[in-house]
């Protein structure tokens, strides 16, 4: 293990009690080379990211490093002192974070936070600082570096922060660089953007880099060797092609299993009845100004055309900012759209008044993103479920009685509506949140990112279920997501959104299959590890 | 629930507020029991020092009344106005905070302007106006506390009003065809109380100051026996029989000092991820 920049060896780190298990890590060993990157992959709660911390000794002050060591540069991390850790920190181990926005200073501009660097560690003249500044910005191929030196960091994109971020890592040339995954929180296009360019970064500035990410793409992207960790222990570890192809560990099985193929099953057969039709729907956001003057106008919507067949899933998908989330809010009208209609059962939704709508309500219902902040933590999970019956008159006995029989559709045990949210898994928790907008017995689900909070083995179990009961129930889904993977495996219909406008649309097949506008193109090739995929899926079709 | 009782049980401090809470109470309670006779009727020779007689184990004031007796009585009135006070400008601030929070918008701009025009006067002018225009009964006194404490409870609820009303979970309430005030008051408001359960014991330790410092200006209900009436009558001796203002200044001083451990107690039960910071 001599020619490793970074080992660690039988590493162990105790949780508090009362925790879910006695330790975070235990008996963890691994050695990263000067000129490699090694991925460590897992789901969330297998402790990858208490290890970066550990090797940073950033830990929690009730979580201790209780075993092991960590060697550096022939010094062991888990014993050194407050102030030699300060001298590993920046300069020798440097760390990039998931979300940009929250690890940089609001107040402060990129280029004083990069420069703070060097004034911290080395004893350079301003003028020398503020030349090196400018030079890593250009390094990780910021747009004009001198306006991003003068920028704060709101005025960045979430791609060029991620690139600030990395600036500031690189500031002191460190030996090992660690990215708890820097790219979660991007859009597939930036995401690919940033893979390739730390990518390249390692290779021109021969860093070790140790990646922590939750996505087998990722790690076909980018990794060389890989780390597979479950609950805190290292269930398999090795060369990146090799585990990839060949995995010898269930649990790597399982998670590359996972990975959803990129091609859309065979299409089925569709109704030629639509259930809901919408036209010319357009949402603008006006934000600011004194009587009309400098005022903000962001169309976040413009002007969408779609039909849903009855019993099918459209989906719709885009980057961040491209207005799905606005559109599918529009369509059970908790915003109420500017102009065109929207019809559902001969109705027109887009025009219904606000009484009209709550007692309609029941015919179109939603299913939300994040599990953990869509259900009433104060309410236990059967009453969460009974609640919309009983506001349309259902006697709460009665609605009570249902929401148990609706917890075995969704796959929970009847017996658990007496828990209370946060009792449960994020997985669990989705399927509450199912049952909740399937209670009112309605005609069309709208599905925002449903899945994109929950780990991959997870995922794929939610997205059966919900396949299952659009056959069961004759359900019409409208499936909004960001995931194009994901799309593919649900979606009859696929509309592709960009800038508040429809791109592309049609059959999911023909839309993956061959794409016809570049943008839609764009957004295939920047799935991580498309490559992989691609091979694995012909391997089975072969 | 049962977990934020733990955690409340485990710092000393919220121990000893409650503990001092809970003497005060018991001194209330008793009172009756303890003095039989009227506190404010004349029991001895005035200005006994405390411990100089067995009769009077706290002395007694410039006109010969009990001061012990005083003091426990005293407890009575101290807990009945902070507690009514206290319910009155939660509720006030509640209501205000939560239309406020939840419409924003007209409702928001005219109902926080009408509490910043509460929150520029400062409350005890404001007090004094209520006091010497409708008289300076125990009730008037009572609900005039009330009435100057509530601009604060209101913005602490309009603050967390905000933050909640986007929530998915009050979004998925709406999907669901809820009203408004099954939203404010079934979804939003359990969600937003900690914060405010945990302002009110703040509320409850002015609100006991509020009347002391208004009977020591005699403004108070001189028909009862309360501290800051003791304290105001002491006025006249401070110089030499200093005790008469001194001792119920010390149960002030132990009443508001419980109220605020076991708010500060309450706090760090129902935030705990606050307090491991």
């Amino acid at each position: 293990m001599s020619d490793s920049i970074l080992s660690l060896e039988h590493l162990g780190v105790r949780l508090p009690k009362g925790a879910d298990r006695p330790h975070a890590l235990s008996d963890v060993s691994l050695a990263i080379k000067p000129d490699e990157i090694l991925c460590v992959v897992g789901e969330s709660g297998s402790g990858k990211s208490m290890m970066a911390n550990a090797i940073m000794r950033l830990l929690p002050n009730d979580v201790m490093i209780d075993g092991g060591r960590v060697m550096f540069e022939g010094k062991d991390l888990a014993s050194a002192t407050v102030a030699e850790m300060r001298q590993v920190r920046g300069a020798g181990i440097a760390m990039i974070f998931q979300e940009p926005m929250t690890a940089l200073n609001p107040l402060r501009t990129i280029g004083d936070q990069i420069a703070e660097m060097f004034s911290i560690h080395t004893d350079l003249s301003k003028a020398e600082i503020a030349e090196r500044v400018l030079a890593l910005l250009a390094d990780v191929r910021i747009p004009d570096p001198a306006v991003a030196a003068k920028a704060y960091p709101h005025e960045l994109s979430g791609g060029q922060r991620q690139r600030a971020m990395i600036a500031m890592a690189l500031a002191l040339d460190p030996k090992l660089l660690i990215a708890d995954e820097p790219t979660t929180a991007l859009d597939v296009t930036t995401q690919a953007q940033i893979l390739k360019l730390i990518r390249d970064l390692q290779q021109r500035r021969k860093a070790a880099v140790l990646f922590i990410t939750h996505d087998f793409g990722v790690v076909a992207e980018i990794a060389d060797r890989v780390v597979v960790m479950q609950h805190g222990v290292i269930v398999e570890q090795g060369a990146a092609t090799a585990v990839l192809i060949d995995p010898q560990h269930a649990y790597t099985k399982q998670l590359i299993a996972a990975v959803p193929p990129l091609k859309a099953p065979p299409p089925r057969a569709l109704s030629g009845e639509n259930i809901l039709t919408i036209s010319g729907v357009s949402k603008t956001y006006r934000t600011g100004g004194f009587l009309g003057r400098g005022a903000r106008v962001t169309p976040a919507v413009k002007d969408v055309t779609l039909t849903l067949p009855k019993g099918a899933t459209l989906g719709i998908v885009g980057e961040s900012g491209s207005g799905k989330s606005t559109l599918a809010r529009c369509l059970v009208r908790l915003i109420d759209p500017d102009s065109g209609s929207i019809v559902l059962e001969g109705k027109d939704w887009a025009k219904l008044s606000r009484e009209e709508v709550r007692r309609e309500t029941r015919h179109i219902q939603m299913v939300f993103q994040d599990p953990f902040a869509s259900l009433n933590p104060r309410r236990k999970a059967a009453e969460l479920v009974a609640q919309g019956p009983i506001v349309h008159g259902t006697p709460r006995a009665e609605a009570l009685a249902d929401a148990r029989e609706l917890f075995t559709l969704v796959g929970l045990d009847p017996s658990a509506g007496d828990r209370f949210p946060h009792e449960f898994s994020g997985g669990q928790r989705q399927r509450i949140g199912l049952a909740r907008a399937l209670a009112l017995k309605p005609d069309v689900l709208v599905a925002d990112e449903p899945v994109s909070a929950l780990d991959v083995s997870v995922q794929a179990q939610v997205l059966k279920l919900l396949a299952e009961l659009r056959q069961r129930l004759g359900l019409s889904i409208v499936f909004i997501t960001h995931d194009l993977r994901v799309a593919a495996q649900i979606c009859d219909l696929v509309a592709v959104m960009k800038d508040g406008a429809v791109v592309e649309q049609g059959l999911a097949g023909e839309v993956f299959g061959n794409p016809q506008h570049p943008y839609t193109q764009a957004l295939l090739a920047s799935i991580p590890g498309g490559d992989f995929t691609r091979k694995r899926d012909a391997a089975v079709l072969g | 629930m049962m977990d934020a009782i733990k955690r409340y049980f485990r710092s000393p401090a919220a121990i000893a507020g409650l503990f001092l809470l809970l003497v005060v109470i018991a001194m209330a309670v008793s009172a009756g029991f303890l003095y039989p006779r009227d506190p404010l009727a004349l029991a001895g020779r005035p200005l006994i020092w405390p411990f100089s007689n067995p009769r009077f184990l706290l002395g007694t004031d410039n006109s010969g009344r009990d001061i012990a007796a005083q003091i426990f009585y005293g407890a009575r009135i101290s807990l009945l106005i902070g507690g009514v006070a206290t319910a009155i400008a939660i509720l006030i601030g509640i209501l205000v905070g939560a239309f406020a929070g939840y419409y924003g918008g007209w409702v928001d701009n005219v109902l926080m302007r009408i509490t910043e025009a509460f929150q520029t006067l400062p409350n005890f002018v404001l007090l004094l106006v209520l006091v010497a225009v409708f008289g300076s009964t125990l009730t008037t006194v009572t609900i005039a506390v009330g009435v100057v404490s509530w601009p604060a409870p209101a913005r602490l609820t309009r603050a967390e009003f905000l933050s909640l009303r986007n929530r998915e979970f009050v979004q998925a309430g709406r999907t669901l065809g809820m009203k408004d005030i099954q939203l404010i008051l079934g979804e939003i408001l359990p969600n937003a109380l900690p914060p405010v359960i945990v302002y009110a014991s703040v509320v409850m330790a002015v609100a006991i100051l509020l009347e002391s410092a208004l009977a020591f200006l005699r403004l108070s209900d001189p028909n009862v026996a309360s501290w800051g009436n003791l304290i105001g009558l002491g006025r006249d001796v401070l110089r030499v029989q200093w005790y008469v203002s001194a001792i119920p200044g010390i149960a002030i001083l132990v009443t508001v000092l419980a109220v605020s451990l076991v708010g500060q107690g309450l706090n760090d039960a129902l935030n705990p991820r606050l307090k491991s910071r």
